[in-house]
């Protein structure tokens, strides 16, 4: 009988490059969760680039007034494509990357809890993207935009198979996210070393934990909703067409009980991952670790409660409407704190300015602009004067690039030496970064003009109003600059990988327990854990006369006998 | 201990699906023209008997994860094969329940009260199927003599789920079968 030798790793390291030694069949066999992280974040970069592409289409298509570059068909997928692609498939998969990767190493395990799960979790994944994209061959591509309202997702208004690939892959995504995330806390809560206790783990493991317990309560929702709307389209039930006697707005409340956690479960690991990097090129502990832990979970709470702003200008009576404006005022106090946690870190700190770290200074200008124009969104009129705007466009754009890719990035040159052993090019990193910024700002800054000047989204031309048509230009000029960013990036990341200068264990002088291995960590990660006595175990095992857990137990156990002891504070740092 | 984690984080993200899908049952049974539907076809009485035999099944597994702590393996092959039995009965009854609706023109695309009691319904009784699966596995293995002197925890574990797929059904009953019924005496 023939039998395929599935090849097992030995000696050879998770290499960032596919043209491992072993063959391509290792990669796709592999459970290990360094080689699995990995491939979530090459799944991430392809389907960016792919994103990025369709949304150049788009840009081009509304460089100029009364185009006709794209037929509005075309247009509608291409745009509808574009969101659910960057949303589901870049960002999740980046965000689950990092953590199938750092999560076990971070808390001194040697793979996640269920290994084979693991590998599920990645390939449903993988697979529902494929799904996605195999409308475009099976007759169209989905057309209703990423958050597909009804009734335009229902048969008679969009009969091409688009959306239900939309909901086929969207379920397998959906199902991968949740194992994922069961995978995760099972991860954090019985794999740490025993001697790291929840109050020891780093910031970046605790907003995993947080987040997956959103995903577990957030995408169910969406996943009914898919379920329903299959049902619809395949079986001609009546869930969301309004002539069955359905409810079309049914879809909005579960596809938003969904979508506002969305947007907290993809900035939840960013807000941790700039908690690793700040402290670290500070050279200063993270300022109150407690917290930014409190706000993440107020946050994670206060999630399902504002969804309602979403559906301001449906009518729902103001009743409901001025509950929800509040709540949404509300969930910006928590985020505002953590920005205060982060500048207060920096504050005295002796900063370096690596290019994580540049994107990480960036990030607080960018998210807190988003922040701002997401607030005014909570203001009832403002939200009905500017919703289905340019404004909106500008506005979450700011929060998922400013915010969410912004993290990506600066988590991807903080931890790349880590993951390949190679050191990326800094002049050419430092430029990507400039570049980049400027095409982000000269992209969406100049749409919150045009959202208050009127021009709707998701409209395929518009008229040679006065202005609208240089805003537009100088929109695309942007996003152009932008993709040429991201192609340097590229360059930069496959040349770091050839020819980059082999990285320290150590180049950070970082804090945290995944910098104690080698670069790129071993097959295994540890024989033998150093000791976790604080937050940050490596930095106390590398300086050992100056550790924080020596400094927390002389605050505990000294008192000076000439200070009053109410007044004692016992953080001395 | 991970296991038994694992599967209550999938029992808490499931019901929230159970509850998003109640939800939409509850919002729309409040539509006019869904209740006289509602009680018209629906049988309390027969249901109220493959119910019976959903709720036993929980007790008769619970009463395997005894023997099996116990390392009883001849009860626990007993009681594990009456959970089947008794699994299978519901799965029956509803198909029985399903067919007449059928043949009364109630289908998923017949009215708002058939896609959401389909859906529904359907939803548990997928559920209760995959159970079955499970359950069917851990009893050919213990069958083929897997868990003899074992300290496994896939009884437990799977004991989760199933209790799980029960009290949801008690919801599904109570508000689908039960709550209309009582409207009906009292308006």
């Amino acid at each position: 009988m023939d039998t395929i030798l599935v090849p097992e790793p030995e000696e050879s390291l998770p290499n960032l490059s596919v043209s491992n030694d072993q063959g391509i069949l290792q990669w796709i066999s592999s459970v290990d969760h360094k080689q699995i992280g990995i491939m979530y974040l090459w799944l991430s970069v392809l389907f960016l680039v792919v994103a990025g592409i369709e949304i150049l289409l788009v840009r081009l298509q509304l460089a100029i007034p009364n185009n006709h570059f794209l037929a509005p068909e075309v247009y509608n997928q291409l745009f509808t494509m574009h969101g659910t692609t960057m949303i589901f498939f870049v960002a999740m998969p980046a965000i689950f990357g990092f953590t199938t990767y750092f999560v076990p190493l971070m808390i001194g395990a040697n793979d996640m809890a269920f290994p084979r799960l693991n590998a599920f979790s990645f390939w449903t994944t993988f697979f529902g993207g494929s799904l996605l994209y195999f409308s475009f061959i099976a007759g169209g591509a989905p057309d209703a935009g990423w958050f597909n309202y009804a009734p335009l997702n229902e048969y008679n208004y969009s009969s091409s198979p688009g959306i239900d690939y939309y909901c086929a892959g969207l379920l397998f995504a959906g199902i991968g996210t949740v194992t994922a995330s069961i995978n995760f806390v099972v991860t954090i809560l019985h794999y740490r070393v025993p001697a790291m206790s929840l109050k020891q783990m780093p910031l970046f493991v605790w907003m995993i934990l947080i987040n997956s317990f959103l995903i577990l309560a957030a995408f169910p929702s969406l996943n009914a909703a898919l379920a329903m709307l299959l049902l619809d389209r395949q079986l001609h039930a009546h869930f969301f067409s309004a002539a069955g006697g359905g409810s079309a707005i049914l879809w909005q409340h579960l596809f938003w009980l969904f979508g506002h956690p969305e947007v907290y479960i993809v900035i939840l690991p960013i807000f941790g991952i700039f908690s690793e990097v700040f402290p670290v090129f500070s050279r200063k502990p993270i300022f109150g670790y407690s917290m930014v832990i409190g706000s993440g979970i107020a946050i994670a709470l206060l999630a399902f409660g504002v969804w309602v702003h979403h559906m301001f200008a449906t009518g729902l009576g103001n009743t409901v409407n001025g509950f929800f404006a509040a709540s949404s005022l509300l969930i910006g106090i928590p985020t505002g704190v953590k920005i205060f946690n982060w500048l207060a870190t920096m504050h005295g700190g002796a900063i370096r300015f690596s290019v994580s770290m540049l994107f990480a200074i960036a990030f607080l200008i960018e998210f807190t602009i988003g922040g701002l124009s997401g607030i005014s969104f909570a203001i009832v009129p403002i939200d009905w004067q500017l919703t289905d705007t340019y404004y909106v466009v500008a506005h979450l754009h700011f929060v998922f690039i400013g915010g969410t890719l912004f993290g990506l990035l600066s988590g991807l040159f903080y931890w790349f030496p880590k993951m390949s052993g190679r050191v990326p090019d800094q002049r050419l990193s430092r430029w990507f970064f400039w570049l980049f910024v400027a095409g982000f700002n000269i992209t969406f800054l100049v749409q919150h003009a045009l959202g208050a000047m009127g021009m709707p989204r998701r409209v395929y031309t518009y008229p040679n109003l006065p202005g609208w048509g240089v805003l537009n230009l100088i929109s695309t000029i942007g996003a152009f600059l932008m993709a040429g960013a991201v192609g340097l990036l590229v360059y930069i990341l496959v040349r770091a990988l050839n020819k980059g200068a082999i990285a320290a264990s150590d180049p950070w002088d970082a804090n945290t327990l995944e910098w104690t291995t080698t670069s790129p960590p071993g097959l295994k990660n540890f024989d033998r854990v150093i000791p976790v006595k604080s937050t940050r175990p490596f930095r106390d095992y590398k300086r050992p006369e100056d550790a924080d857990w020596k400094r927390q137990e002389a605050a505990y156990t000294e008192k000076p006998p000439d200070i009053d002891i109410t007044q004692n504070n016992s953080h001395g740092e | 201990m991970e296991n038994k984690l694992m599967i209550k984080l999938v029992v808490g993200t499931e019901a929230m699906f159970f509850l998003a899908l109640i939800m939409a049952y509850v919002y729309f049974s409040l539509l006019p023209g869904f209740s006289p539907q509602q009680a018209d076809h629906l049988d309390i009485r027969s249901t109220a008997i493959f119910s019976a035999f959903l709720f036993s099944s929980s007790f008769t597994f619970w009463r395997a994860e005894m023997n099996f702590k116990q390392g009883k393996m001849t009860r626990l092959k007993g009681w594990l094969l009456l959970t089947l039995v008794l699994g299978l009965a519901f799965l029956f009854g509803q198909g029985n329940e399903y067919a007449r609706l059928l043949r009364e023109n109630v289908s998923i695309s017949s009215s708002l009260f058939g896609t959401s009691f389909f859906t529904l319904t359907g939803f548990h009784g997928l559920h209760v199927f995959a159970g079955l699966v499970v359950i069917s596995i851990i009893t050919t293995l213990t069958f083929m003599g897997d868990y003899d002197r074992s300290t496994s925890s896939v009884f437990g574990t799977v004991g989760i789920y199933w209790h799980f797929v029960d009290i949801v059904w008690l919801f599904v009953f109570l508000i689908v079968y039960v709550l209309p019924h009582f409207h009906k005496i009292t308006g």
